[in-house]
């Protein structure tokens, strides 16, 4: 008699024996304990379902949109930093929640994986219904056919069996069948057809879903075997398809450095196109490509045009300006010479760039900040590059001596000074920083009588990313099946179509014609009417009206 | 190049205008509709308001046209491109759903909108027709964002009908409010709007798939990576996954009809924010103004 047993009550065979029996108190109604299978079954049905899927939808949603308004680490690092410096509170917060990496953040992973799990969850067992619904034959002729949203009577000279007939072959359709027809008898002949069609649009949502999962697994399978590398090459060089020449690598966990097929790339020319105004119109990346096993070939490399080989793809990412300069040291050797690129800072080219030149033969070490200015203008307060074009070019230094820091065997950016141990030298006359000017050919003394600096001339060179993704196919191919499926699934209408006939004693036919679609079906009444243009060989004479007004009006009351 | 750009404002301007007296006309349309039967029957409004709705999408189409002719590429690489071909999108889907569903209900406030966001572009957005930068200059920028054109006009229009199911629907509930607007009570029932709604969006889905998927592409081969989560294809995605609920809530029992619809609203609020919000506010890269 107690409520809370832990094993299911015998079951009730339903006989009293004891109508007045008042000993036998009113039970409450007792819920069998589901136990832990229980509640896992009730959770995983819970997830599978539309409601869950639709939540998850939505958070997806709801989770992308800081990914957006706030600076991620992987594509703005410095906005991110910038972020901390103007919020160090808010900062520690949103890093704490992930918020600068949303798109790796294990929450989102979460969303998406469960909806994944929802998804496949939910489709497969769809799969085996859907197959079994393909094996069975359309539904069979109702009786009545007055609560159809589309019904037609007809009455027509031709036999039952020519109306039959007639009808199968309009239903069947041309070479791929429209409607899956069965004819039913009675014993005295024909009575009737039923037919369905629709059968595509579960299958068009079934390959849509299970696409988006190809989908998926395509994309991680990607991201663990690609790398990529970015390269700065001046014209003239090139570079290797090896780590070591790589200014910057980033791989998939599973890939192996030993597959990388050792061709050479070497940037031949460069060239770029601007407008009057500065706007950017073409660039040009003529290239030279050498294989392992000897052969060459020339190319163009250009924005939305990279380059293919074996698979890994170039992609010209930017450009700039690399002068070629000299340095001599007090004792007249040359300490330094080498074409030094230059990194654009505006869309003007104002270019900044390093010259380190540590190798003097006596005396303190070099270090020459520059701005190039491909279209400089010099004036009181400044100077400034109006063009990207190099029609006045000019180079800016300020100078340090002392001690690079070099050779300390700690990595240095190439592209900036380490001041610590450097000290700024002075122009002797003036007593402010030196700042020399010059011009292509031009030679100028360093202060201090530390040597010259010479301006030799100035070349291109393109910054280049590389790439390699051994699922790039996969992922178009899944795209391609999961976007058929969908409009497959969304614009395939489902129908079904009756036609009863009844033989009238003067060998004509009455024909009755009714149809239904399975949701809105704004096209049923054409169907219809086609259907007995077929049989009939007339144009229907009533005017066509709206089938999904009745069907919506019939729901709305 | 400058004059056909020239011609191509004018053209736009005299479309503006012509939808204006169509939306007003249309209006006065609306207001007279008591019950459905009234948009089967003609009347000097209506019959003003879709013929200059009709010469509105005359002008709209030669101020395109022009736009496009003047450089030679397709008039879709800028803000104020994009807002001219998706209203003209928008029209010519309206002309379209006028006639084979004489929905003139939808007249005033496609107009309306069309009108709103065609100004704001010749005023606010507006560029002279030139070249594209190299980023630009590819056979994807006609398809990726032509689709991406298309799939905002038919948004656009499927939005109006879901604020009119909604705004019916609530009447049709009592709300004391809306019960004053006597021409909700001429609309469609809230089933057949959300019927045509839902057929305008499944297109728009459609399309902004293949957005979607064309824009990996054509990242692929200008950025070497199909995605990379900058502001525009975040957003991208979230217009995509606003619209997949919305297709799953109609599926859903207690999610179905007027939530579905709330879905649309949602979903058109961040098709517009995709397109002004990411490019004014959060973008560089994809940003192209």
């Amino acid at each position: 008699m107690a409520d809370d047993q832990q094993t299911p009550r015998e079951p009730d065979t339903g006989r009293r024996d004891n109508f007045d029996d008042s000993a036998v108190p009113t039970q409450r109604p007792v819920v069998a304990n589901i136990g832990f299978i229980g509640w896992l079954r009730w959770g995983w049905r819970q997830l599978t379902s539309m409601r869950v899927a639709l939540m998850l939808l939505m958070a997806l949603a709801l989770a992308s949109v800081p990914g957006s308004i706030l600076p991620q680490r992987n594509q703005d690092p410095n906005g991110v930093l910038q972020f901390y410096r103007d919020n160090p509170q808010l900062a520690e917060w949103f890093q704490r929640l992930g918020l600068f990496e949303v798109f790796a953040a294990p929450w989102f992973t979460a969303i998406y994986a469960l909806l994944m799990i929802s998804l496949i969850g939910c489709i497969i067992p769809r799969v085996s219904v859907h197959v079994r619904s393909l094996r069975r034959p359309p539904p069979r002729i109702p009786r009545r056919f007055t609560r159809f949203p589309v019904h037609e009577t007809r009455e027509v000279a031709a036999s039952a069996d020519e109306v039959i007939s007639a009808a199968h072959k309009h239903l069947r359709g041309g070479i791929i069948p429209r409607f899956r027809v069965v004819t039913e008898s009675a014993d005295d002949g024909p009575k009737g057809l039923s037919a369905e069609r629709g059968y595509l649009r579960e299958t068009g949502n079934i390959a849509f879903h299970l696409g988006l999962v190809g989908l998926l697994i395509a994309i991680a399978t990607g991201q663990m075997f690609h790398y990529r590398a970015q390269i700065i090459i001046v014209e003239e060089t090139g570079f290797a398809n090896s780590v070591v020449d790589f200014h910057s690598f980033d791989r998939g966990a599973l890939f192996d450095e030993e597959t990388l097929t050792p061709f050479t790339v070497t940037l031949d020319r460069f060239e770029s196109e601007f407008t009057g105004d500065a706007q950017a119109r073409d660039f040009r990346a003529y290239v030279t490509v050498e294989e392992p096993d000897g052969s060459a070939w020339e190319d163009v490399i250009r924005v939305n045009h990279p380059l293919n080989v074996d698979g890994t793809k170039v992609y010209l990412m930017g450009n700039g300006y690399a002068p070629q300069i000299t340095v001599h040291d007090s004792d007249g050797n040359v300490a330094f010479a080498g074409t030094v690129p230059f990194l654009p800072q505006d869309g003007m080219y104002t270019s900044r760039g390093v010259i380190k030149v540590p190798d003097v033969t006596s005396g303190l070490q070099i270090g020459l900040q520059g701005y190039f200015l491909p279209t400089a203008f010099v004036s009181d307060i400044g100077a400034e590059s109006l063009h990207p074009d190099p029609i006045n070019p000019f180079i800016i230094f300020t100078v340090y001596a002392g001690d690079l820091g070099l050779d300390d065997g700690i990595p240095q950016n190439v592209y900036q000074l380490d001041t610590d141990r450097l000290e700024q030298l002075d122009d002797a006359e003036t007593g402010l920083p030196s700042t020399l000017l010059l011009a292509p050919g031009d030679t100028a003394d360093l202060p201090d009588e530390l040597g010259t600096v010479t301006f030799e001339g100035f070349k291109r060179f393109i910054a280049v990313d590389l790439r390699y993704d051994p699922a790039l196919t996969w992922i178009l191919v899944f795209s391609v099946v999961a976007s058929l499926g969908l409009m497959i699934s969304l614009f395939t209408p489902r129908r079904r179509v009756w036609v009863k006939v009844t033989p009238r004693a003067d060998g004509g036919t009455d024909l009755d014609v009714a149809g239904l679609a399975r949701g809105d079906d704004l096209h049923l009444t054409t169907e219809i009417d086609r259907l007995l243009v077929a049989i009939t060989g007339e144009p229907d004479a009533e005017p066509p009206h709206d089938a999904i007004e009745e069907t919506a009006d019939d729901n709305a009351r | 190049m400058t004059t056909l750009g020239e011609i191509s404002d004018v053209l736009a301007w005299g479309a503006a205008t012509a939808y204006v007296i169509a939306m007003v006309a249309f209006a006065i349309d609306l207001s007279r509709a008591r019950t459905e039967e009234h948009f089967t029957k003609k009347n000097k409004a209506a019959g003003i308001a879709i013929a200059t709705t009709t010469l509105g999408v005359a002008l709209h189409l030669g101020s395109v046209i022009t736009r496009a002719l003047g450089p030679g590429r397709a008039p879709w690489g800028n803000m104020y491109e994009f807002a001219l071909t998706g209203t003209l999108v928008a029209s010519i889907v309206l002309l379209i759903v006028l006639r084979l569903r004489k929905a003139r209900y939808l007249g005033v406030f496609v107009t309306g909108i069309v009108v709103l966001l065609l100004v704001l572009a010749l005023r606010v957005w507006h560029v002279e027709a030139d070249q594209l930068q190299p980023a630009l200059q590819n056979y994807w920028l006609v398809l990726h964002v032509g689709v991406a054109v298309l799939a905002t006009g038919i948004f656009t229009v499927a939005f109006v009908l879901a604020v009119l199911q909604l705004m019916r629907d609530y009447r049709d509930a009592g709300s004391p409010r809306l019960v004053k607007w006597q021409w909700l009570g001429a609309l469609p029932n809230p089933v057949r709007l959300e019927a045509l709604c839902f057929r305008l969006n499944a297109v728009g889905f459609v399309l902004w798939t293949f957005t979607l998927i064309g824009g990996a592409i054509w990242a692929e081969e200008a950025w070497g990576r199909y995605w990379g989560w900058d502001a525009k294809e975040v957003w991208s995605f979230i217009v995509w996954v606003v619209y997949a609920a919305y297709l799953h809530a109609r599926s859903t029992r207690g999610w179905a009809g007027r939530p579905a619809a709330w879905f649309v609203v949602v979903g058109y609020a961040c098709v517009l924010f995709n397109f002004t919000g990411v490019n004014l506010f959060l973008s560089e890269k994809h940003g192209y103004g």
